[in-house]
């Protein structure tokens, strides 16, 4: 589905991604790791043509992307930072991004889901953070897309909507779908990640599933092999296992 | 592009500023039309006033909105929208907004005062039809500085040097030139000079509609003697048309380039 070649991009001069390639083929849970700084919201970005990349090319579905913009109808993506125009209520960017895709749209389940009718005429600059994150999976859960991106889902979420984020984000697995999620939370990780690609100052330095790194690294859990990995690349890198 | 454009519209139609806009050119004009009897006096108190203003308060609103509305546009990349339609429709959003509280606030006292059909309306469309090509031209001007500079405080500042340059140095440096070539017939050059300044474009060309070329001399007389006529005079008008296409191509291109 998705099809990374040899992606390179820098920021002035700072190179944030050095040939990164990458190809997801198989529908599943796929989590994007790496700390910060190591090229991951890029990746993700440059995934949704947000950051032209310096060489290589992205293809997903068998079209190259580069200056397309069609196919991110196919594509659901929650930014990292839950950032709307202030003076908007919950209603109007819902009704918005509706009337950008005008495609059959599940926002009323999803609103119930998460209890927001009371905020629904709010102003999003009046929201906590939380419930901006709320609205924000509201917006980015809202259509049946093959393809998910997920950046930082579980930022500010409370356990309540952390349960049913997990919920959903398994739902969205049975239907088929590729779904790509960053996270910090190794724990969340853990739980709903089937492969796990691993980026190291741009570079991907593991892919395989979570029990691969653990056993790899003779680990108990994700967050002990990824301590492990980090380690060793520092000190001794050819320890850090090329993908 | 059209949902774009009109919901950047409706944004900004509901936002006090552009209401203060529109209802300090009410004020001024009724004012001047309760002071002074005679229209083409108001005329020129306007333009003076509309030249300095409209692209001041263009390249303010131009920059502010886009640095505004960034993480707007961040929602709006995700989805499957093309990236020049983004720009372009909340561009033209900001100067379709600006140039409506522009032709309210200055043609309702117009209106009011019953000059429609009159000799002076000519002139008065002149002025008002300029203020819309300035405000689009100097919001696209800002708008493309914002989109250039990611750092709101140096995106401001050379906003308003863009601003400052085509109101004031421009005409300074030209002065000055004027003075130190005095020998020379320079009044050809003042003319080619002036195409290359929207301000003076239009000053120009609402001075040669009032007909008070006369007012500055043989320049004037030149000036008249080709913008005055119908193919100069066009070409006046399409030089501003230019100037509107300058900001057009700019945001196209840098959208194409930029990293979100």
């Amino acid at each position: 589905m998705i099809s990374i070649q040899n992606l390179h991009k820098t920021f002035g001069k700072n190179t944030v991604l050095k040939s990164v390639s990458l190809s997801l083929t198989q529908p599943g849970i796929f989590a994007i790791l790496g700390p910060n700084g190591s090229g991951k919201t890029t990746l993700i970005k440059s995934i949704l043509g947000m950051v032209i990349p310096d060489k290589g090319k992205i293809i997903f579905n068998g079209t190259n992307i580069y200056r397309q913009w069609n196919y991110r109808d196919e594509i659901d993506y929650l930014p990292q930072i839950a950032r709307f125009p202030e003076n908007l209520t919950v209603q109007e960017v819902i009704e918005m991004v509706k009337k950008l895709r005008p495609r059959p749209a599940r926002d009323l389940a999803l609103i119930q889901n998460f209890g927001l009718e009371p905020f629904l005429s709010r102003r999003l600059g009046n929201l906590s953070g939380g419930t901006r994150q709320k609205v924000n999976l509201v917006l980015a859960f809202m259509y049946d897309s093959p393809c998910l991106i997920l950046d930082e889902p579980t930022s500010g979420l409370d356990p309540v909507a952390m349960m049913k984020l997990k919920q959903m984000i398994n739902q969205e697995k049975e239907k088929g779908k590729t779904i790509l999620i960053t996270s910090h939370i190794m724990g969340f990780v853990e739980e709903i990640a089937d492969e796990i690609v691993f980026l190291l100052e741009g570079d991907i330095c593991f892919r395989g599933t979570p029990e691969d790194l653990r056993q790899r690294y003779g680990a108990e859990d994700i967050e002990s092999a990824i301590a492990a990995l980090l380690l060793s690349d520092s000190t001794t890198p050819q320890l850090c296992i090329k993908y | 592009m059209y949902k774009i454009l009109t919901f950047s519209f409706f944004d900004l139609i509901r936002s006090r500023w552009l209401f203060i806009y529109c209802g300090f050119y009410l004020v001024l004009a009724t004012g001047l039309f309760l002071i002074s009897s005679a229209p083409s006096k108001v005329i020129i108190s306007l333009m003076n006033i509309v030249l300095l203003l409209v692209p001041l308060i263009a390249t303010l609103f131009g920059v502010m909105y886009y640095y505004n509305s960034r993480e707007f546009c961040e929602l709006l990349l995700a989805q499957p929208v093309r990236r020049t339609h983004i720009f372009l429709g909340q561009y033209m959003g900001i100067a379709i907004s600006l140039s409506l509280s522009l032709v309210a606030g200055l043609g309702i006292p117009f209106l009011f005062y019953g000059l429609i059909g009159s000799g002076e309306m000519g002139n008065y469309l002149t002025l008002v039809l300029a203020g819309v090509f300035l405000s689009f031209i100097f919001s696209g001007l800002a708008f493309l500085v914002a989109l250039r500079f990611e750092n709101r405080i140096k995106g401001f500042g050379v906003a308003i040097l863009v601003w400052l340059f085509f109101s004031v140095i421009y005409d300074g440096i030209l002065l000055i030139t004027m003075s130190v070539f005095s020998d020379y017939p320079l009044e050809k050059f003042a003319l080619a000079a002036s195409v290359f300044n929207p301000v003076d474009l239009s000053r120009i060309l609402i001075l040669m509609k009032l007909d008070i070329s006369a007012l500055m001399g043989l320049t004037g007389a030149i000036f008249k003697n080709i913008l005055g006529s119908g193919p100069g005079f066009w070409a006046a008008w399409v030089s501003l048309v230019l100037w509107m296409a300058i900001p057009l191509t700019g945001i196209r291109r840098v959208s194409l380039r930029k990293d979100f």
